[in-house]
């Protein structure tokens, strides 16, 4: 850490910000219940809870954006009031949120620019805005072109952008709001240089999320938020994943999944010699085989971008394939319709729930019959039968545990979790031979994925086949009988249960075929 | 301090109200204009809403304004939620007229009912027709619906100003050397049934019985949830097994269909001829537009259609009275209409946005809201280390 008092973007450091005794009531909710938080110069504490367990309340309180009912905020050990994010950015606090706050069509130095005052008075000073920021990517060791457009820049690079405005605006201490949930495993790794280099420097950081091992990595401090209170904050080296685990849902959490040994039956999804374009028009998938059993769950492991969206597209008819064929029991489904293979009793719960898997402004129970709506019982001769609808939403809901007020209530203002699970109620509850889950946890935290889990396992139990794609690792080997690794379009190897190491998977998902380990 | 700003049902009452609150705003400005004109606006107003509500006749004549309004807002009611937007109401009310009116000219030596009954279906699948072309143009082949149907109104002008001043000619009018673009008149048994001594005709109940047949048919047929569905959430609703692009001709055929049953029954209730001025608006009076914000009005729901197209009827109505009595030029009467216009349909993005801040409220809320899943929750384990 420096020695002096400043940051090498020029700003003042903040030594300690402390947050004592916040309280923040909303109608009927107790959202922070005296919570007491604080970050120093040159460390990453992390706050670490379930949805809605007020970590994004508390955040808001130090952003500027509520009023906390109770308690106050010191900054060096000096009381503050913060009106508006403005007020937070001034004193030197910047929030990254985890949907970015970017125009697409605009360069990155445009968008570093927008809202700010130019020196130029009415005309813009883009000049100088790129040279400050190449000058903060440099302090910083951020990569970045200025005069990029946004729209052309990766996720990872977006948020770079994010970064740099905020440092750009003078923020000495940073929240970020969930910063990992939208990158690939190596943009992760690189946002942690990123962070590393800031807490050398001097800053303080505020890092949000309900990721353990990713806490686990990169903070030295943890604070666990559960129901509104405070559980307790914690020195990493103090503390174990499982220990965290347990902090934040408030039981014992198992980190792995019991299969119970089957026998897999016949092969009901099978992929012979499948080929498929990108939305690019490039090839994605390239003579692809692939067999998922009877009572198995297939995890597929892969890189994101090599194949798997396409992957699932083609099998369910979103996406015409141009050579193979795609056999579901014993039935040729390679070129029907998508409507056709769902009546085959192929399900889907797709990557991108609320673009395919959802419609916004429908309600619950409209939802829930989006599959089967045409088909008796919940029509006859063309006319909905509400009354049949609404006791089959009605049970749906109970028995899949869905929180929304009623089944009137539009999707849209359900949580994430909740959302999943109106797409697991409509797409298991139908019975179906097949199940493509593609990312059926990412975005969910610890007590939804628990949940999606175990109701993937209830349905390989009946002898459904399931094909998992995910990218997240530790759930594939946690949730796969066998294991198949997907590079560029083409199975690279598949591993049974028990014999694949994370190494191993590493190595085939990076394209490295060893011969020997071809099960 | 909880005043009642906050609390929900004044936020809804508010978002009902609003086009009200618009129409009353529009008035205010028109109350600026009128002054200007050194007219008392209470007076004019006064006048106003005595031609439209004065008498049983004004209220006949407020409702006769209205059904062809309703009529194309029910239309735009199911375009609309199927996030097709279909400005070509102009053209389908024309075309549907056309071939209505040409059922009246043909089958002379045929019974009265079956005649208006097979006028008013071809007059449904005239508009269907007219708008149908502009559906499948935008489903099969991209073409921008706003701009296929609101070039196909000026095309069915034309075929209209053609048809009336050639084949379609009053046979009367073809001997005259006026040669007035004009088709003969209907038998008057073919004439729709009035509420005598009023011009108030069973086309005004036609609608009414649609509007609630509209109703059902978007939230009670499966033909409605798809058309929504695909409205909402194509990815979505291709995903479901439903053909998208069939939904989208659906929704502009339908759509058009009503705006043709609008012109048909302007002919066989009001008109029983047609006439042409060069001008769309000169037969249909601009229902074709002003359905579009009589819709919107009612909030794309049909129900809430039928008041909002009796509030335009009576703009419309009382307007007329107001200039013969204060003696304004029409030139306001037209940019009085503007101004409701304008400010009801910017008052529905006003509308949509309060929907928006308060569902991102209640996101937030909820995002906050404890977890209440019965856990065997254990106390609290509060231990700060330094």
């Amino acid at each position: 850490m420096t020695a002096n008092n400043t940051l090498p973007s020029g700003q003042t450091r903040i030594d300690t910000l402390e947050m004592s005794g916040i309280t923040k009531r909303f109608p009927g909710v107790l959202a922070n219940d005296s919570v007491d938080f604080d970050v120093k110069a040159g460390e990453v504490h992390a706050l670490l809870g379930e949805n809605g367990a007020g970590k994004s309340t508390l955040m808001k309180v130090l952003y500027g954006m509520y009023h906390p009912d109770e308690g106050q905020i010191l900054l060096n050990g000096q009381p503050i009031t913060l009106n508006s994010p403005t007020d937070a950015i001034n004193l030197g606090i910047g929030m990254i949120h985890q949907h970015f706050m970017l125009v697409e069509t605009l360069t990155v130095s445009e968008n570093v620019a927008l809202g700010l005052p130019s020196t130029r008075g009415p005309l813009t000073d883009l000049k100088r805005v790129s040279e400050r920021i190449l000058e903060l990517a440099d302090f910083y060791g951020l990569k970045i072109d200025p005069d990029a457009y946004v729209w052309q820049l990766s996720v990872g690079q977006q948020q770079r952008v994010e970064i740099i405005k905020a440092l750009y605006r003078g923020a000495a201490l940073l929240i970020l709001d969930e910063p990992t949930a939208v990158l690939t495993p190596q943009e992760v790794d690189e946002l942690f240089v990123i962070m590393r280099q800031m807490t050398e420097d001097g800053h303080g950081l505020i890092f949000i999320s309900h990721k353990l091992h990713e806490v686990i990595e990169i903070c030295q401090r943890v604070t666990v938020l559960r129901d509104g209170r405070m559980i307790g904050t914690r020195s990493i080296a103090a503390t174990t994943k499982s220990d965290l685990a347990s902090w934040m849902v408030g039981r014992e959490v198992s980190m792995t999944r019991d299969l119970v040994p089957m026998k897999p039956g016949e092969p009901r999804l099978v992929f012979e010699e499948i080929a498929c374009n990108s939305d690019r028009g490039t090839p994605a998938l390239r003579g692809l085989n692939l067999e998922v059993h009877s009572g198995e769950i297939l995890g597929l492991a892969g890189v994101s971008g090599n194949g798997q969206r396409e992957l699932a597209e083609v099998a369910t008819g979103l996406r015409p394939a141009t050579r193979g064929r795609i056999i579901l029991e014993g039935r040729e489904i390679t070129h029907l319709s998508p409507g056709v293979i769902t009546d085959l009793m192929l399900s889907y719960i797709p990557e991108e729930r609320m673009r395919d898997g959802m419609i916004r402004d429908f309600t619950v129970a409209e939802n829930l019959i989006l599959r089967e709506f045409q088909k008796m019982p919940y029509s006859k001769n063309g006319f909905l039968r509400l009354k049949t609808i609404d006791s089959h939403s009605e049970g749906l809901v109970h028995a899949f545990r869905v929180k929304t007020p009623s089944i009137e209530t539009p999707v849209k203002s359900l949580s994430g979790g909740n959302i999943q699970k109106v797409v697991l109620a409509r797409e298991l509850s139908r019975k179906p031979r097949a199940i493509i889950a593609a990312q059926p946890t990412r975005g969910l935290d610890i007590g939804a994925t628990e949940y999606v889990h175990a109701q993937l396992l209830e349905q390989r139990a009946a002898g459904t086949a399931i094909l998992l794609i995910s990218e997240d690792l530790d759930e594939i080997l946690a949730m796969s009988d066998r294991i198949a690794v997907i590079f560029e379009g083409q199975i690279m190897g598949i591993v049974k249960r028990g014999e694949a190491t994370p190494e191993q998977l590493g190595l085939l998902m990076a394209g490295v075929k060893e011969e020997s380990e071809i099960a | 301090m909880q005043n009642i700003f906050k609390q929900e049902w004044f936020s809804r009452l508010i978002d009902v109200m609003l086009p009200v609150f618009a129409t009353l705003a529009a008035l205010g400005v028109g109350a600026v204009m009128l002054l200007l004109l050194k007219v008392n606006p209470f007076v004019a107003y006064g006048a106003m809403f005595e031609g439209a509500f004065g008498s049983g006749n004004s209220i006949a004549e407020t409702l006769v304004k209205a059904t062809p309004l309703l009529l194309v807002g029910l239309g735009i009611c199911i375009s609309f939620r199927g996030s097709v937007i279909n400005i070509g109401g102009e053209g389908q009310m024309i075309i549907g007229a056309l071939l209505a009116t040409q059922m009246g000219l043909m089958f002379t030596d045929l019974p009265g009912w079956f005649v208006i009954v097979l006028a008013l279906l071809m007059g449904f699948v005239g508009g269907a027709l007219w708008g149908g072309i502009a559906g499948y143009l935008k489903a099969y082949f991209g073409v921008n619906e706003i701009l296929t149907t609101v070039m196909m109104n000026a095309i069915a002008v034309q075929l209209m100003n053609f048809l009336l001043r050639g084949p379609m000619i009053d046979p009367s009018q073809a001997q005259l050397a006026s040669k007035i673009p004009q088709t003969a008149r209907l038998l008057d048994a073919f004439r729709l049934p009035r509420w005598m001594p009023t011009r108030l005709h069973l086309g005004f109940l036609i609608a009414v019985v649609l509007a609630f047949l509209v109703y059902i048919l978007l939230w009670r047929t499966t033909l409605g949830y798809r058309i929504r569905a695909v409205g909402k959430n194509p990815d979505a609703s291709r995903y479901a097994g439903i053909n998208v692009k069939r939904q989208i001709v659906l929704a502009l055929l339908l759509s058009g269909a009503f705006a043709g049953l609008a012109g048909a029954i302007q002919v066989y209730g009001v008109n029983y001829r047609m006439i042409t001025d060069g001008s769309a608006s000169g037969f249909t009076g601009s229902a074709g537009f002003n359905g579009i914000v009589a819709a919107l009005f009612g909030q794309l729901h049909p129900l809430g259609t039928i008041p909002a197209s009796i509030l335009f009827g009576a703009l419309l109505v009382g307007a007329n009275k107001m200039q013969r009595v204060v003696q304004v030029p029409s030139a306001l009467v037209i940019a009085l209409n503007g101004l409701v216009v304008v400010f009801v349909v910017s008052s529905d993005y006003w509308r949509r946005k309060r929907q928006r801040r308060r569902l991102a409220q209640a996101r937030i809320e909820e995002d906050d809201e404890p977890d209440e899943e019965p856990g065997a929750a254990s106390p609290a384990q509060t231990e700060v280390v330094a």
